[in-house]
């Protein structure tokens, strides 16, 4: 009996070697990879050179205004933070957004929006404020058109406006409804409209657009207890508190960024590589077909606030993300922009269309990878057991705490 | 008897404590050094052209749109000019393209171009060809990066 037991001390002692005491060691190179998903690694925000109102506080405190402004919408009710709600991480919660009507995606939350080379969850726009322009004018959301806009920033903010990006052009021939977007009868007063006036009109809408992006700039990601457990690993220093990680959380940091693979896709401060990935998310029964990213190419190509089209402000050496995006192939069809993954945690449901209600899904899915409705996904069955799915919603909690 | 099973579960402990302490060498130890071949100037696979691959300003750094030069030079050294260079490539291991479509965008001159619109999403082993077109022929060469 005596001698079993010092074996099994033997035993138990070679274990201990290899678990550490439990808890999974990490090693150097899992280190290195922890240390850059720390927020501490996020550079400071470069200036947006097609936006030269990005940093002026007066264009940021009109964008504000206008971001809680019901006002600007078709029945006057619907503002961006209608479904961007500034006490939920600027989302709302909701598996798809409703606006004026219902719309086919999930509302995506804000926190450090301005370091997206492209916006949406297709990438259909590439600056902030070109951004902004399209839900104004989107039947589903606000509803509105350019025109109406125009009248309605001279009428209740010319004096702000005028403060900032100069004379107002005269409005006094531009039709109270008129948009290329809008309704038939929009359209009809649009084209019959001089090709001046729509200039000056759609100048005004752009002006829109920088003013609410210099607001939007101010949205940032905030810290967690993941960096800081990040940053007591990089330092050296014991774990304090609530930045001691449970040796469950460790094991998910650990599939994470090891046999999991996630941080292939989710890497950086933000966990996102702003790229475009088909991650086999199935569509939702009773929505219009989605593709993704396919898609968005040929509308962020033709939208006249676009980089290369000439409501931009500097030059032409800030459009290399739309001069060199891929157009087409296999790859990019039902692509999504992989999102960020901080805050996650708290806030469901997830994917572009709310697909799955809780993070426990969403794991599940990665852990079966289903093939995809249409393209190729690029995950792969990862059979996790119920002890790793369990750890790798442990760890992304983390990210919200 | 039991002198003999006293060794023997004392041998097997021993035996799994050895093993726990290699496997945790093992397991802390940086991966094998054989990848693929990183050299950053090759030959063409018809050995027409020797051509060098460099990011232009010297460092690579992940998920920035970056700029790199490639170098043409004949196999007698002579630099090529002219070229038509198109680019394409990926990542081997997971399958799948590169996320931007970089373009060999201008001519500096003495066999150099600059190829614009690179950026590497993720660590890992990344693949760009290049498909080369002048007065001399043609011939593709392929560069490994791994970050
Ligand atoms: C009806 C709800 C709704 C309204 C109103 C709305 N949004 Fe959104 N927002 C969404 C949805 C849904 C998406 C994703 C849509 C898609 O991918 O097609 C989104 C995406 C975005 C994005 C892209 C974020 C990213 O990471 O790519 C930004 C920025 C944004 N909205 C800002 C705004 C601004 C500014 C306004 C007001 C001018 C606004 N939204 C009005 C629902 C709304
Ligand atoms: C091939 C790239 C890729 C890999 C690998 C990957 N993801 Fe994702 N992730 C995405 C994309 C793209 C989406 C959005 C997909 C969609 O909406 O259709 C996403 C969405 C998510 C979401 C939902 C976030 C939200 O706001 O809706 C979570 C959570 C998530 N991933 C966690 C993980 C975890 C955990 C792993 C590892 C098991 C992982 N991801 C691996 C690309 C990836």
């Amino acid at each position: 009996m005596r001698l079993t037991s010092v074996a099994g001390l033997l035993a138990l002692a070679a274990l201990a070697g290899l678990g550490g005491c439990g808890k999974p060691q990490l090693s150097d190179a899992e280190k290195k990879t922890i240390a850059s998903l720390a927020l501490n690694t996020l550079p400071s925000l470069k200036p947006d050179t097609t936006n030269q109102y990005g940093d002026a506080p007066a264009a940021a405190a009109l964008g504000s205004t206008l971001f809680f402004d019901g006002g600007i919408s078709r029945d006057g009710t619907v503002s961006c933070s209608t479904c961007h709600k500034i006490d939920r991480q600027f989302q709302d919660d909701l598996p798809q957004a409703v606006g004026v009507g219902h719309t086919n995606r999930r509302t995506m939350p804000l926190a450090g929006v301005a370091r997206n080379p492209w916006f949406f969850w297709d990438g259909r726009r590439d600056s902030l404020w070109a951004q902004a322009l399209t839900p104004l004018e989107n039947p589903l959301e606000q509803a509105g058109n350019r025109a109406a806009f125009a009248h309605y920033i001279k009428k209740r903010f010319g004096e702000r406006y005028e403060r900032i990006f100069g004379p107002l052009p005269d409005l006094s021939t531009v039709p109270a409804n008129a948009s290329p977007l809008g309704t038939d009868a929009e359209k009809a007063a649009w084209n019959a409209m001089p090709a001046g006036e729509q200039d000056d009109v759609n100048r005004v809408y752009a002006n829109i657009g920088k003013a609410i992006a210099a607001f939007e700039r101010s949205i940032e990601p905030q810290q967690t207890r993941f960096d800081r457990f990040a940053i007591d690993l990089a330092t050296g220093a014991k774990a304090e508190g609530d930045a001691a990680f449970s040796p469950e959380e460790i094991l998910g940091l650990k599939l994470f960024i090891g046999k999991a693979n996630c941080v292939t896709c989710h890497n950086g401060p933000r966990f996102t590589d702003n790229s475009f990935h088909n991650t086999g998310v199935p569509p939702v029964d009773g929505l219009p077909p989605d593709r993704g990213r396919v898609d968005a190419v040929a509308q962020v190509e033709a939208d006249p606030f676009n980089c290369l089209g000439k409501f931009r402000d500097g030059d032409e050496s800030a459009c290399r993300e739309l001069r060199f995006m891929v157009k087409d192939g296999p790859q990019i069809v039902r692509a999504y922009k992989t999102p960020s993954l901080r805050g996650a945690a708290s806030r469901p449901p997830y994917m572009h269309a709310g697909q799955f209600a809780t993070l426990d899904e969403v794991v599940a899915h990665y852990s079966k990878a289903p093939l995809a409705a249409e393209g190729v996904s690029e995950v792969h069955p990862l059979d996790l057991s119920d002890r790793e799915r369990a750890a790798l919603v442990a760890f992304l909690k983390t990210l919200s705490d | 008897m039991a002198s003999i099973w006293r060794y023997i579960l004392a041998g097997l402990g021993l035996a799994a404590l050895l093993a726990g302490i290699v496997a945790a060498v093992y397991l802390t130890l940086p991966q094998s050094a054989s990848g693929p071949d990183i050299s950053r100037t090759k030959k063409t696979a018809n050995g027409l052209f020797v051509a060098s691959f460099e990011p232009e300003r010297g460092v690579v750094r992940q998920g920035e749109l970056q700029s790199w030069l490639l170098t043409l030079k004949t196999a007698a050294g002579a630099p090529v000019e002219g070229a038509a260079i198109t680019v394409s490539g990926g990542m081997p291991q997971h399958d799948h393209g590169l996320p931007t479509s970089p373009q060999a965008t201008d001519y500096l001159g003495d066999g150099r171009y600059r190829i614009d619109g690179i950026k590497f999403t993720m660590s890992g082993w990344w693949q760009l060809r290049f498909a080369i077109s002048a007065g001399a022929g043609s011939g593709v060469v392929v560069f490994n990066i791994v970050l």
